[in-house]
């Protein structure tokens, strides 16, 4: 690591202005940005702690919506989201326990990892991420692999996700990292029905229209036997090709269906 | 009733108390009054001439002690390769330079091109990043074909070829080709043997210390065997006689055997502590672990099997690719050869036996032994050659192999060793008992009814083990012997210190060897304690790897016990006033034959130490015995494994749903470690199966650098623990050392990778599937690319 200076504001609004000192850069779990600065593949000049803010923690639910605070740990969503257990259970599956102590949802959404779970989750609900500036809908959020509509030292300080009908994530696990090789999050809402796809595409996390379509017609597994995704503009590495990856997409869309209806 | 004490009990595991209380002591606790900090600067290119190294820059930061470049190891001796071999033609093999800091070229990722020395970790890591390295970019080597052929860019400019040896081995060609030419039918298959990074939890560490006083130099070091790590660094790298140098391996966390081989890392700090008068200490990330550690494995075999009309193996003939990586590591030379073409033969009576090895060098990380070494590579050709051919014939592949056994001993192989004992029929029989196959018909409708597959895979090994009889292994090319050490230091009040030249790094020997000695003397096993891992404490020894410290070095440790208790006889004898032909030891008392006089072990030893009423005539005051001991064969471990696997079609996952083992390592000391060793062997073996891969690209850049993309097994990759059943009741003691063991700590990596294997592609050829081959790992998009390829 170089080093660095860390602050430890306990509001937004002191975490802004520290973000505003040159390369000032915000701390969530540190489960992605302390190995980058392990690496010395980072080098911030002052980290700004969120994890003292408690006004961006905790998970509460009204009005067919929960809403997540944007520093709030994967365990926590765990335990306390039950009121949408198909993201619940997204953040029980999240890593190890020392992991989901520590990562935060807003660190993950800012991340956009490609094979990351929560954005599948806010994408497929059609969530609004929450930031000290702005509402941003998922549709605008999500701008390809580790790319975010969030501007230099915008904070999330908050996700609120509609509560969907029914929803299911599948999430097939590299091998290695268990991070997503393939994740499909299913959400059917009143007047539709939205798929999110994340470790699959180069571009990061996508919908998969044909197969929303599909499924807004008819909820059930079977009315996307007739579909089927291209392996072109599908990540290829050591543990899959895009091929692969491609046909996992179904194969997932089609459990994530099946554990939903 | 289970013993509850000495041979044949499972007294809990002494050390575990330490371990799992954090108050171990490895080498990275190990910290000397004014340590400096080393970073090497390693390689990012796989292959490159060194332009230039300015170290101008980096040297004027603060905190920089010194820097070092290869050109501060001239007239120092490379790191050595411990094992000779010899071609086919009858010349040595072709053995390159090893220096301890690259001189003139990279040779692969990883390759130390310079050393910091600081004040701290992070200034080294600062000044390094300063460094001004210069490296034009040459092609890297990493197809072993490839590199090969006529023209191939050299990994070492000054050898002739890529090629270390092209090594053959066993039955004449002339004989062998008869045999297949004179065969019913013949099995081909081509495989690969996946590259393995060890990985063990503790990443490696040295800590270079010297005292000027005495010209004394102290090497810490996360080492298996630290006699031999003071033999090849001192005699032919550093130039330091024995009574300078001490080499202490303290707690060390695994070693697979990746921490056997003497590593440029701990020449550098031995040396750098008297260049800088001043210890020096290294730790090893998980990253530089995985560019730096030799690796396992990698072998690329093309295997044949002639048989009869009545299914009867004739002849076998192999051709291996052994990657040796940029340079020859310690034992590298001698896994793809005598560690493996001498088990080609397995647990069978064919005839005709050929082996065939080019070893090739390859801009990639040096290869050594791992686990098995040689052995699981030999068994993995075999099983699944047999499993092929079995399904060529339509033949019941556990019929096939019961079929053509060796059913009597001693039995001599065409490739060279001799099997004292053993019983595979007997682990077959225990083996189908424990796997319940009358029911895998029921369990495979079962899992298809769920639209799943199901396999059942069997796997029979030999593994030679307690190496090794120094006379066979010198004229084989080893340039050390390989016999082991123990010295047992009898103290006054009775209490035991046995100092063992074997090395305890996870294995249990604090538990083990005082079990027998406590067995062997009637005593309490609490009144004894084993040393190991300093060469300033102990006489001698060759270390812990080849499943050899019980059957080597605890022999050694059972003839020094027998010294101890003739010199004890005579002491009692004198106490007793009787003759010393009739002194009987049972049970911590010392009696005469026929009468109720005895004398205790304690009252004994402390004649011993204040011999006032003493033979000092006849024998010397003190009781303390060291002896030597030369296995007069190898030891001949076999076993017999099934597993069964449920495929998930659409996916490509894997899952195993019952481990089976049973294994014959002839007498057992302690059960619940023999348990554990086979547990932990199976679960490596399932782990090379299923998971995991250290792959390079074209460019000769490690892929799989990283916890991220190298898939180590967990638990939840194993069956629980109710199916993952590990049985050694079948028993046929090893004929030639006294405690008639054979060793355990290898046999669960051996026998399980074919195990998996055979059932995954039992599964693939189940209902309408038949894929007909399949590379390890066994990973999810390999099992679907192999279906729907
Ligand atoms: C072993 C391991 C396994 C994992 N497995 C998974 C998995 O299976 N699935 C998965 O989805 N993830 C996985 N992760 C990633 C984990 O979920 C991380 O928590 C997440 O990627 C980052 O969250 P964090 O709070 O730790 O952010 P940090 O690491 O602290 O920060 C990451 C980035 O986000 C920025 N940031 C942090 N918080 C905010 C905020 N509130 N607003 C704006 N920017 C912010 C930081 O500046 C930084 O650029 C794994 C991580 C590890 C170490």
């Amino acid at each position: 690591m170089y080093s660095f200076d860390v602050e430890r504001p306990t509001s937004v609004a002191d975490a802004a202005t520290a973000l505003g000192k040159e390369d000032a850069q915000a701390l969530g779990g540190g489960q992605t940005l302390i190995p980058t600065l392990k690496q010395r593949l980072a080098s911030p000049s002052v980290l700004v702690s969120l994890s003292g803010i408690d006004e961006i923690k905790g998970v509460s639910s009204d009005g067919g919506k929960i809403t997540i605070g944007g520093g709030t740990n994967h365990a926590t969503v765990a335990a306390e989201a039950g009121a949408y257990a198909a993201l619940a259970d997204l953040a029980n599956n999240i890593g190890d326990p020392a992991v989901r102590n520590r990562g935060t949802i807003g660190g993950s959404l800012a991340n956009n990892d490609p094979s990351a779970c929560y954005p599948a989750a806010a994408l497929a609900s059609g969530a609004t991420i929450t930031t000290n500036n702005r509402d941003i809908a998922a549709d605008d959020y999500f701008q390809g692999m580790f790319t975010t509509a969030l501007e230099e030292g915008e904070i999330v300080t908050s996700v609120s996700f509609p509560v969907p009908e029914a929803a299911s994530y599948q999430k097939f696990e590299q091998p290695a990292s268990r991070f997503s090789l393939v994740g499909v999050f299913v959400a059917k809402y009143a007047d539709s029905v939205r798929v999110a796809v994340t470790g699959a595409s180069e571009e990061g996390v996508f919908r998969w229209s044909e197969a929303e379509a599909a499924l807004s017609g008819n909820f059930s597994a079977d009315a996307l036997e007739g579909l089927s995704v291209s392996g072109d503009g599908m990540i290829s590495d050591l543990h899959g090709s895009g091929d692969y990856r491609a046909h996992l997409v179904k194969v997932m869309t089609k459990r994530a269906v099946a554990a939903a209806s | 009733m289970p013993k509850d004490h000495g041979i044949g009990a499972s007294p809990k595991r002494r050390e575990d108390v330490r371990f799992l209380t954090g108050t171990g002591n490895y080498t990275d606790d190990i910290n000397v009054y004014g340590q400096a900090y080393v970073y090497f600067l390693r390689s990012d290119m796989a292959h490159g001439n060194i332009k230039n190294i300015d170290t101008s820059a980096a040297e004027a930061m603060s905190g920089v002690v010194k820097i070092f470049t290869g050109a501060d190891f001239e007239g120092v001796g490379g790191i050595p390769c411990g094992w000779e071999i010899t071609d086919k033609n009858g010349d040595a093999m072709q053995e390159p330079a090893h220096p301890v800091l690259a001189i003139g070229k990279v040779r692969h990722v990883g390759d130390p091109i310079a050393a910091v020395v600081a004040d701290s970790l992070e200034e080294a890591r600062n000044a390094a990043e300063a460094i001004d390295v210069d490296i034009e970019e040459l092609p890297a080597v990493v197809d072993m074909k490839a590199a090969l052929e006529d023209g191939a860019t050299k990994v070492h400019d000054d050898l002739t070829s890529n090629l270390c040896y092209d090594w053959q081995f066993g039955t004449e060609t002339a004989d062998v080709d008869a045999a297949f030419a004179g065969a019913a039918h013949v099995t081909t298959l081509e495989l690969t043997n996946n590259r393995l990074v060890a990985n063990p939890m503790e990443p490696r560490v040295a800590v270079g210390d010297y005292n000027r006083a005495g010209d004394h130099s102290t090497l810490h070091t996360t080492s298996q065997n630290p006699h031999v790590i003071r033999l090849l660094m001192g005699a032919f790298v550093l130039g330091i006689p024995e009574h300078k140098l001490t080499v202490v391996a303290p707690d060390v966390g695994g070693g697979f055997g990746t921490k056997i081989f003497h590593y440029a890392e701990e020449a550098f700090v031995t040396f750098a502590a008297k260049a800088c008068n001043r210890a020096v200490k290294w730790t090893s990330s998980r990253s530089e672990a995985f560019m730096s550690d030799a690796h396992g494995r990698d072998h690329v075999s093309k295997i044949e099997l002639a048989l009869d009309a009545d299914n009867n193996f004739v002849g076998l003939r192999t051709d291996t690719y052994a990657n040796m990586g940029a340079y020859l590591s310690t034992f590298a030379s001698s896994v793809p050869t005598w560690l493996h073409g001498t088990l080609m033969a397995g647990n069978y009576k064919t005839p005709a036996v050929q082996v065939n090895v080019k070893a090739v060098f390859t801009t990639t990380v040096p290869v050594d032994a791992y686990r098995g070494a040689g052995r699981p590579e030999a068994t993995y050709q075999l099983e699944r050659l047999i499993d092929k051919a079995a399904r060529e014939l339509s033949v019941d592949p556990m019929a096939l192999r019961r079929q053509n056994f060796i059913t009597s001993f001693p039995y001599a192989t065409p490739v060279a060793v001799e099997y004292d004992t053993g019983d595979y029929n007997a682990t077959m029989d225990k083996m189908e008992e424990l796997m319940d196959f009358p029911g895998f018909a029921a369990r495979r409708a079962a899992s298809e009814a769920k639209g799943m597959l199901r396999g059942r895979g069997v796997n029979c090994f030999i593994e030679a083990c307690g190496i090794a009889p120094s006379n066979l292994v010198g004229q084989l090319g080893a340039r050390a012997g390989l016999y082991d050490a123990a010295t047992v230091r009898v103290n006054a009040t009775g209490s035991i210190s046995v100092m063992v030249g074997a090395h305890s790094h996870g294995q249990g020997h604090e538990t083990v060897f005082p079990q027998v000695v406590a067995e062997m003397l009637g005593i309490d096993e609490g009144m004894i304690d084993i040393v190991h891992g300093d060469t300033s404490k102990i006489p001698f020894g060759m270390g812990t790897y080849g499943s050899r410290s019980l059957a080597v070095c605890g022999s050694a440790m059972v003839r020094a016990t027998e010294k101890i208790i003739n010199k004890a006889k005579k002491i009692a004898a004198h106490l007793l006033e009787a003759s010393e032909g009739d002194i009987e030891l049972k049970d911590g008392q010392f009696s005469v034959a026929g009468t109720d006089k005895s004398v205790a072990w304690g009252d004994v030893t402390l004649a011993a130490y204040v011999p006032h009423n003493y033979p000092l005539e006849d024998i010397e005051p003190g009781l303390e015995e060291t002896a030597f001991y030369d296995p007069a064969n190898f030891t001949y471990p076999a076993g017999a494994y099934a597993c069964e696997v449920e495929v998930d079609p659409e996916t490509g996952k894997v899952t195993i749903e019952k481990f089976v083992s049973a294994d014959d390592f002839g007498n057992v000391v302690n059960p619940m470690i023999v348990e554990g060793q086979v547990h932990g062997g199976i679960a490596q073996g399932i782990g090379q199966a299923l998971l995991e891969n250290c792959a390079y690209d074209e460019n000769g850049q490690l892929l799989s650098a990283s916890y991220m993309d190298y898939a180590m097994p967990r638990a939840d990759d194993l069956p629980h623990m109710a199916n993952y059943v590990v049985d050694h009741s079948c028993q046929t003691p090893c004929t030639h050392n006294p405690l008639g063991v054979k060793g355990c700590g290898e046999a669960g990596a051996i026998g399980s990778p074919p195990t998996v294997v055979n059932a995954v592609l039992d599964a693939l050829n189940s209902g309408n599937h038949d894929v007909e081959h399949i590379d390890m790992p066994v990973s999810p998009s390999r099992v679907w690319e192999a279906m729907n390829g």
